[in-house]
């Protein structure tokens, strides 16, 4: 009886309970590293994002008789992937911006959805602005602090081409306009911004002011970037949860990762 | 009279592939001096030296068939003669030639002496006048062959030329680089040579770029995905198509200007390295089996594997330093793949091109190579089965001076005044 009340007083007991009863689900919000899956493009004489590659080490075969291995190369944004402040120049001087120095408690945390896929399935450049905030707001309450925000568009079942929608004046997709990623940051306190596109800023991102508003901010004020995801139509407007924790990468300034989310039962 | 080339049919499924054999090989080292020539296309004998002999010698020596002096010079010669005897084998003890009869051969005097023994375009007949070419045989060794002076009727047609040549008329072709501005132009040469299908690998479809409504629009292209950079890419289409492909053109490239101190980092350097170097090295793992498999394979067989290279892969261009040394790696792997391809018969055919016309050379002077020359040099040298191929007035002046001296042009390359 003791034990049972120990147990049931212990939250964390409750969870491990909850996800082998069904209780709690987890959703992989993670796409497959895949050499083919599209990264940023800059222009060319820029250095580029390293595309995700593979080279076989050993297949049970001469070069190795009873195991099987690769070698993998990538960028650290290469695919679902995280930033950490240093990504960006506005902060480049944070304390703990590192990937392997930000405090793990910080890739543990509750997540809100707002919903922009309609609206991104009419417009390839639709923006989260402030007023769609204040509009979820209205009807899910004030975004909690230190959640992760993510902005569902349903990119992220775009494939080849339509992915990045690379045109002569650039990539277009959807994405935060400055006013409402500053929103987020400076009125709601929040740990970091998700999307499913190729970056947390919108394609012609580089034409706001400041370019990429997203990058600029967030980092600026230490918050955390996750891009290139998928499944963000199986979470709760609110109500989940992710786990986000990037290789531990010495002085790195993100890393592919795998995205995961405790929904409950019933919630997506 | 030139038996016209048919179109090969499907291939027989229940039919072996013919096993490649070869004509005989190695004479002396003397000997390779003529198939260096002859991997330019050119005709070249020994000439003495001697101010009172001067005569020209047939074949290779070490020592003047009319004076015993040893100072012979490798020049360029006329190639005209009268062809004053022929003859038909019809069997051999050579596997090569048994497979191949009725297998003509010819005396031809040439006017600037000697009569030499040589292979025969089937117009020829006694007593004509012919010229003749120096090519390389399956073996990688040099032969001549007598030519009717005046260009024949379908003379590229011809059983014992083509044997010698790496004609693109009906046979199936893979160019590796769709995105390279040279792509086009290459297709669109090699299906007016008379290509059966041009195979055009393409990168990262996921990337728009100018010219894939052009490449598309040509009938007889067919777009496959294709990255150098990843081998599974590599692998999964050398599984798919690796038998269809009788010509292989690597021009995948990657290219950026600088050398080691203005990068400050080795990014562009890995890129440079993992396009024109390792991309070749997976291109050859995964297709190269197949090709020297089929290198016996009828009208259509496995025949060239070209490499489209810079001329700074023999000197270093310090403002495309890192790009050159790229190149430099690639042509030593084209020497080693060259080695391992030997036995088979299939050709690897380098071509050294001079800065291109394209848009990382864009702030350069002229000359600089169009895509339209290239691909035109290309397809001539394939059709005229030539190994190396000097494309551009800056790629042929290289060329004369590394064959010159090689430490007195890295001086040139190198020096503060060039600079």
């Amino acid at each position: 009886m003791e034990a049972l009340k120990e147990k049931l007083a212990n939250p964390v007991e409750l969870l491990s309970s909850a996800l082998l009863s069904g209780g709690v689900e987890v959703v992989d919000l993670t796409h497959t590293l895949d050499p083919d899956f599209p990264v940023i493009v800059l222009p060319p004489e820029f250095g580029q994002c390293a595309r995700f590659r593979m080279e076989e080490i050993s297949s049970y075969d001469h070069r190795g008789p009873a195991w099987k291995w690769n070698t993998f190369t990538c960028s650290e944004h290469t695919g679902t992937h995280f930033d950490a402040p240093i990504h960006w120049i506005s902060g480049k001087d944070l304390p703990n911006n590192t990937v392997d120095s930000i405090p793990p408690e910080h890739f543990v945390g509750s997540v809100v959805v707002i919903d922009c896929s309609e609206g991104s399935a009419q417009d390839d450049d639709f923006e989260l602005t402030p007023e769609i905030i204040a509009a979820w707001e209205a009807e899910h309450g004030r975004i909690p602090p230190a959640s992760w925000v993510f902005m569902r568009t349903d990119w992220s079942k775009r494939s080849g081409a339509a992915y990045l929608n690379m045109r002569d004046d650039g990539p277009h997709s959807p994405g935060p306009t400055p006013e409402a990623i500053k929103f987020l940051i400076d009125e709601r306190g929040i740990r970091g911004f998700g999307t499913e596109t190729v970056g947390t800023d919108a394609g012609q991102g580089a034409h706001y002011t400041p370019p990429y508003p997203a990058h600029f901010y967030l980092h600026g004020a230490g918050k955390y970037g996750l891009q290139c995801m998928c499944n963000l139509d199986q979470l709760p407007a609110t109500g989940a949860m992710i786990f986000c924790a990037p290789l531990k990468i010495k002085g790195g300034t993100g890393s592919p990762l795998r995205v995961l989310a405790l929904v409950p039962k019933g919630g997506r | 009279m030139v038996t016209p080339l048919q179109k090969p049919p499907k291939k027989n499924p229940q039919l072996r592939t013919r096993v490649p054999t070869l004509p005989s090989h190695y004479r002396s080292r003397s000997a390779l001096f003529m198939a260096a020539a002859a991997a330019e296309g050119r005709f070249m004998l020994q000439v003495c030296a001697e101010p009172d002999c001067e005569s020209v010698q047939y074949p290779a020596r070490d020592a003047c068939a009319c004076c015993l002096s040893d100072r012979l010079v490798w020049q360029d010669v006329s190639p005209r003669g009268n062809l004053i005897a022929t003859s038909t084998v019809r069997t051999s003890t050579n596997t090569y030639f048994r497979e191949r009869t009725p297998w003509r051969l010819g005396t031809v005097h040439l006017d600037i002496g000697p009569s030499v023994m040589c292979h025969l375009h089937s117009e020829l007949v006694v007593g004509d006048e012919v010229q003749l070419i120096n090519r390389l045989d399956k073996s990688g060794q040099s032969v001549l062959l007598a030519l009717p002076l005046e260009r024949a009727q379908l003379q590229e047609d011809d059983m014992q030329l083509r044997e010698l040549t790496c004609d693109p008329k009906f046979r199936r072709i893979l160019i590796t680089d769709a995105r390279n501005p040279n792509a086009y132009a290459l297709a669109k040469s090699l299906l007016e040579a008379g290509a059966t299908t041009v195979f055009v690998g393409e990168a990262e479809s996921w990337r728009p770029y100018p010219d894939r409504a052009k490449l598309e629009s040509l009938q007889g292209v067919e777009l496959v995905s294709l990255d150098v950079t990843d081998t599974s890419s590599v692998q999964e289409l050398a599984g798919e198509f690796g038998g269809k492909v009788d010509i292989l053109i690597n021009n995948a490239r990657f290219v950026r200007p600088g050398g080691i101190q203005g990068r400050g980092d080795v990014g562009f350097a890995m890129d440079e390295m993992q396009v024109n170097y390792f991309g070749m090295m997976r291109l050859a793992q995964a297709f190269a089996p197949a090709m020297t498999g089929r290198s016996a394979d009828g009208v259509n067989s496995a025949v060239a594997w070209v490499n489209v290279l810079s001329v700074y892969s023999l000197v270093n261009n310090p403002g495309f330093g890192s790009f050159s040394a790229s190149n430099a790696a690639a042509h030593s792997l084209s020497q080693c793949l060259r080695a391992e391809m030997a036995a088979s018969g299939v050709r690897v055919v380098n071509v050294y091109c001079g800065p291109t016309e394209d848009e990382w050379h864009q702030p350069l002077p002229p000359p600089k190579v169009p895509a339209g020359t290239l691909a035109r040099e290309l397809v001539k040298a394939l059709q005229a089965g030539l190994e190396d191929v000097y494309v551009g007035d800056i790629a042929k002046d290289i060329r004369r001076k590394f064959m010159e001296s090689p430490k007195v042009l890295e001086k040139e390359m190198t020096s503060l005044e060039t600079l």
